[in-house]
């Protein structure tokens, strides 16, 4: 690892003027991605910003359906929320699934949502539940905020505090892990709501990152069950081709994996 | 160089580091507790498994600097007066090893996993729990016999205390 400094930020602003006093700066919450890329010297920031320990990016808060998850909110803290269980358990069951226990135990949802790994889990739950993204400067609707491979519409020094949406109806996530890294090869979230709305969101699979699955989402708001999406062609043009599976493999993936979240929504 | 305090199997402790010393070399250089290993130094493996805070934690993806003002036990803090903890024995007498290399990690996970699900284990809850912890030796059967023999132990023992 190349030599870094290392501040422990007490507030959001702290932590804000903190990133603008430094050179190339980056924030860091659990690090379980951050730690490693610097380790193999992919990254080299000359400040690192932990805002593991601010008050106000923690905890989670539910309130009738509304939900709110502080951005500093671990993955096991989520995955075994008895409230947010109560309101969204799908959540709760992708949280639980990420890595293993002990990234868990440092992961968190706002740093996952601002690296923005194209194999990552929570930008397909944030995508698919509507969500919006609460920054120090404004708030961010899903739909905007994924942009590409592990590029967001956050702004230098911006950051998330906060994760909110209204609890769907029915919401369940499947994935394919890979077997060496168990990252998603295909992760798919579906979401209802009250009025009908059906939102479907992949991960793992986009070339371009997360993205929204559209013929699902029609074909499920007429009918919301696993064969409604027998007759759904999932185009395989801007799907990730790699050595662990190519673009028509990950196509075939996500229509199972999509098939099996209805199933167990 | 940064000077960084946390409590270490109880202890209070500090050392002077750089900021990128990692909270493994820490733990093993500074402190000269090397029974917290390095196996894959990729965060795959979790041989370097400890506690923080009282949760299990990969101190190989973790600066030293993030962990001060933590409490952290490694594997040298859980024997008591002398005497193996319920996992470590259960290990020991199921042969839950054979090199010994990952053993240390697969203890502190065990430990924490034990803990989570208050006892209440089975083999499949086990395997999965063990997602981060890699045994190239037993074919993980005896540490998952382990894991379950010290889970039933240390539950039976929880009740006879209650």
């Amino acid at each position: 690892m190349y030599e870094t400094q290392y501040h422990r930020a007490s507030s959001v602003q702290d932590a804000v003027s903190r990133m603008e006093a430094a050179g190339e700066g980056k924030y860091v919450s659990g690090g379980m991605t951050l730690i490693p890329t610097m380790k193999q010297r992919l990254a080299a920031p000359s400040d690192l910003i932990d805002l593991r320990h601010i008050a106000e990016m923690q905890g989670i808060s539910v309130n009738g359906r509304s939900v709110r998850i502080g951005a500093a909110t671990t993955h096991d803290e989520v995955a075994s929320a008895a409230a947010l269980k109560a309101v969204c358990p799908a959540i709760c069951h992708l949280a639980g699934h990420i890595g293993d226990p002990h990234v868990r135990h440092m992961g968190t949802i706002g740093g996952s949502i601002a690296n923005n790994d194209p194999a990552a889990d929570y930008p397909a739950a944030v995508l698919a539940l509507g969500a919006t993204i609460v920054t120090n400067r404004r708030e961010i609707a899903a739909d905007d905020f994924f942009t590409g491979l592990f590029e967001t519409a956050l702004e230098d020094s911006e950051i998330i505090t906060a994760i909110t949406f209204d609890a769907p109806a029915k919401a369940a996530y499947q994935k394919f892990a890979n077997p060496a890294s168990r990252y998603a090869m295909a992760g798919v979230f579906v979401a209802k709501r009250d009025n009908g709305e059906v939102r479907v969101a992949v991960t793992g699979a986009g070339a371009n990152g997360v993205f929204r699955q559209m013929d699902m989402e029609a074909a499920l708001a007429a009918n919301w069950s696993p064969d409604a999406l027998a007759t759904v062609s999932v185009d395989a043009t801007d799907l990730l081709s790699d050595l662990h599976a190519d673009a028509a493999y990950r196509a075939n993936l996500v229509k199972v994996m999509a098939k099996r979240a209805v199933a167990a929504a | 160089m940064a000077k960084v305090t946390m409590t270490v199997n109880g202890r209070q402790v500090s050392g002077h580091c750089d900021d990128r010393t990692l909270l493994v070399q820490f733990i093993r250089e500074n402190l000269g507790l090397t029974g917290t290993h390095v196996g894959c130094d990729t965060s795959q493996c979790g041989a370097c498994v400890i506690h923080m805070d009282g949760k299990s934690v990969k101190s190989c993806s973790i600066l030293a600097a993030q962990a001060a003002g933590s409490t952290i036990t490694t594997i040298e803090g859980l024997a008591a007066d002398g005497e193996l903890h319920p996992v470590q024995a259960a290990f020991k007498a199921n042969h839950g090893l054979q090199c010994g290399f990952c053993t240390p990690g697969m203890v502190m996970t065990a430990v924490d996993m034990i803990r989570r699900h208050q006892g209440q284990l089975d083999e499949a809850t086990v395997r999965a729990e063990l997602e981060g912890n890699i045994c190239r030796c037993t074919g993980y059967h005896n540490i998952v016999k382990a894991i379950l023999a010290a889970a039933a132990e240390m539950s039976g023992a929880r009740v006879a205390a209650e």
